[in-house]
């Protein structure tokens, strides 16, 4: 092909991206409702019809629960959305909820050729335009369930490696029961993710679907206390467990323990499953904060420090170790915080909070960082600079630096072994753990990570966990 | 589920709440404890087991109405259901024969202690119960405690029954024990706790402590039951909630426990509280 055609055949590709309508930041600061409004039909189609359907299309290969991406966009194009959606949930069960949390951009979309000229095509906003057309239809198509097999499976915890597994194995014809600890169903998806990111009545949605199907679950329920994985082996035929990551670090820095300081954990579902923003008409009680320090640069931080401002802060500050390049959330999510007026005080490193005489902390204090080689991971170390020591004013700190594995379900089983770092050890391509008939996926397992790579893990889980009870042994 | 069988007033402000819980009753040991939820937009309140029946399927508690979501559950009814009632949560007590034990209980803890009691003496256990109360009327369960204990000695702030004073007298009362008891282990409010470990520091007898902090999930997730032990950071929900209170930083732990007492009490300046609704109160609508 010469020059000419070249330039031909790009100037017939429409590469302008289409946008997704937002809420003001100024608006959408001062209130919990969802940041993200969606394509409207027109949107959608004019994103759909910009794809090329690559004969060999890059962008299944960026997805880990590789969906037909070609597949469903080509029924938006054509305008026949039921059948979009149905392409989707072969791969996906919780369209709406990937198409929202999913970091496309290092995934799907990262691999679109039209990426080239910097014009990627929409995936994420597509796939969410698919499960929230649907939802608004009302009708809900309840896919066709294989006979029965008499096989029982016990899944524990229910946010999206569970709810991904109980979807799958209910499809194939067997006996699910999930159990949860609290009093709702969705793990992190509703005490972690905020409802301007991923309204609450979404995962009610996708989980009110599972149940449809014939799925049990059970809320209030805490395995490795109220029952042991020994006793649900007596009575299933096999157990997947997707406990995630639900013990939160701290820093063992002086002052960690006075009040005001909080695991993101502890902040994200006060505010969210808890309802804290509807404090007083929810009971569960919160404390209005001024200025409001969170540690970390991750989503969780993201979502921390947005949180902050719509409960009324004036200051909320990102304080991150590194430099801004370095950010471990989603470029958008940082985008969205910043155009919030959020403050990213990047570079910084806490080393101690200071209590006022009543226990509650009213600064903290800091140590400029510079970065430094890049170490295994190939970001740069970030290297205390002496004598950088300076204080903030922070009437709350929230420390949103990761999680470990909850040790629940590990310390109440014998046989599951686990890794130094507290994860479950399980096969990466079907997530056998060390115990007979238990299965494992999702955050317990691979340590805090993303929804998506949960959902991947619970997909090859169900696979293994059916290939198991339909064995000829059996 | 969780139906209420019984809801009533022991002494003034303290409820004994049984709730039908098979799952629970079948599997909780001394030391633990549920996380209750009075309706569903209420908070998640972690309160002590003060008795259980395997055959029956039921819990008991007894707590304080203190603010907001205790008052919820202070006037179910039986018949009624709760929201939430989950465990049995943290790690039970370890109970073996120390020979001589002392029990120190107070408020909910005179409650909480009582299936400790039971299985201590079980196990052989000689047991002198403490009871600690502002004054005579505020004295529950003595009868429970009369067929378990060697001796049982009460301690109320204005003397109107037993010894005049309060823990601070635990020293006297032990040095005039002719054997001194191999542990204490002492349950109810955060003071009562706090000073127990301080009046008893010198006497190099153990005190086990059953720590009630504000607690979310109660399963480690969230941290806000994090407790300085021993200079290190412990969850009370799964590290506990039972530690040595001589190894506790009481001075932290009790600013953490008041962190939300303007919460919990500016809930009775509102006009829907229910003990303003039902009592008519003149001074608020």
């Amino acid at each position: 092909m010469n020059e000419d055609k070249i330039q031909e055949k790009t100037s017939k590709i429409d590469l302008n991206r289409r946008d997704m309508p937002r809420q003001s930041p100024e608006m959408r600061r001062n209130n919990f409702d969802e940041v993200a409004l969606g394509y409207t039909e027109e949107l959608a189609l004019a994103e759909a019809s910009r794809c090329l359907q690559c004969k060999k299309p890059r962008c299944v290969t960026g997805c880990p629960v590789e969906i037909d991406i070609p597949g469903f966009i080509s029924c938006i194009t054509r305008g026949d959305f039921r059948a979009g959606i149905k392409k989707l949930k072969e791969k996906n069960c919780l369209p709406a909820v990937s198409g929202r949390v999913c970091p496309q951009e290092s995934q799907c979309e990262s691999k679109c050729i039209l990426g080239n000229k910097k014009a990627e095509i929409a995936i994420g906003r597509l796939e969410r335009f698919l499960a929230d057309w649907e939802a608004s239809e009302g009708k809900v198509d309840l896919p066709q369930k294989a006979k029965p097999t008499g096989k029982k499976v016990a899944i524990v915890g229910s946010g999206p490696a569970g709810l991904t597994v109980g979807g799958d194995l209910i499809l194939l014809g067997h006996e699910v029961t999930i159990f949860e600890a609290l009093h709702k169903a969705g793990g992190v998806l509703v005490y972690g993710i905020p409802e301007f990111r991923l309204p609450k009545a979404i995962v009610q949605r996708e989980v009110d679907y599972l149940k449809a199907l014939g799925v049990n679950v059970f809320t209030d329920f805490v395995v490795g206390k109220t029952r042991s994985i020994d006793e649900f082996l007596e009575e299933f035929d096999a157990v997947f467990v997707g406990t995630g990551a639900g013990l939160p670090w701290f820093m063992s820095i002086p002052g960690e323990n006075l009040n005001g300081v909080y695991s993101a954990n502890e902040y994200l579902t006060r505010m969210n499953l808890m309802k804290g923003y509807q404090y007083p008409r929810s009971a569960t009680p919160v404390k209005k904060h001024l200025k409001v320090a969170v540690v970390g640069g991750g989503n969780v931080a993201m979502d921390s420090a947005r949180t902050a401002l719509r409960m009324g802060a004036s200051e909320s500050h990102i304080v991150y170790r590194r430099s801004h390049t370095e950010l471990p959330a989603r470029a958008e999510e940082a985008e969205n915080a910043e155009e919030e007026g959020v403050i990213f005080d990047v570079l910084t490193l806490p080393v101690a909070y200071i209590g006022d005489e009543n226990g509650w902390v009213k600064e903290i204090e800091c140590i400029k960082m510079q970065l430094g080689e890049p170490d295994a991971s190939g970001r740069r170390v970030p290297v205390e600079m002496p004598g950088s020591n300076f204080r903030m004013q922070m009437d709350a700190v929230v420390c949103a630096i990761g999680n470990s594995p909850n040790p629940l379900v590990p310390a109440t089983t014998p046989g599951l072994d686990t890794t130094k770092r507290g994860t479950l050890v399980a096969d990466p391509e079907t997530g056998k753990t060390t115990r007979d008939r238990v299965w494992a996926g999702g955050d317990i397992v691979t340590g805090a990570a993303t929804v998506i790579l949960a959902m991947g893990a619970g997909r090859k889980a169900a696979r293994a966990i059916h290939e198991y009870l339909t064995m000829e042994k059996q | 589920m969780n139906k209420v069988i019984e809801r009533s007033m022991i002494v003034p402000n303290m409820h004994l709440l049984e709730i039908e819980s098979p799952q629970i009753a079948s599997k909780v040991k001394p030391g633990q404890f549920v996380i209750v939820r009075g309706t569903d937009e209420g908070e998640r309140v972690p309160l002590s087991i003060a008795d259980y029946d395997a055959e029956k399927g039921t819990i008991s508690i007894v707590f304080m109405e203190v603010g907001a979501s205790t008052s919820v559950l202070a006037r179910l009814k039986a018949g009624d259901e709760v929201a939430t009632c989950v465990g049995p949560l943290g790690n039970a007590t370890s109970i073996e024969n120390f020979g001589n034990v002392m029990l120190v209980g107070g408020c909910y803890g005179i409650g909480s202690l009582y299936p400790l009691a039971k299985e201590l003496k079980a196990k052989g256990n000689k047991i002198t119960t403490v009871l600690e109360a502002r004054s005579s009327y505020l004295i529950y369960w003595l009868k429970r405690y009369i067929p378990l204990s060697e001796k049982i000695i009460t301690i109320t702030r204005d003397g109107s029954m037993g010894q005049k004073g309060h823990v601070s007298r635990l020293p006297d009362v032990i040095h005039g024990m002719p054997e001194r008891p191999a542990r204490i282990f002492v349950n109810g409010c955060t003071y009562l706790m706090a000073h127990t470990s301080e009046v008893t520091k010198d006497l190099g007898i153990p005190v086990v402590v059953n720590l009630n902090p504000i607690m979310i999930d109660g399963t480690g997730m969230c941290g806000v039951c994090r407790v300085t032990v021993g200079g290190q950071m412990k969850f009370a929900c799964v590290d506990g909630p039972e530690f040595m209170g001589h190894d506790i930083d009481w001075k932290e732990f009790l600013a953490r426990r008041k962190a939300y007492m303007t919460e919990e009490t500016i809930f009775f300046r509102r006009s829907d509280a229910h003990a303003h609704n039902e009592g008519k109160c003149a001074w608020h609508e």
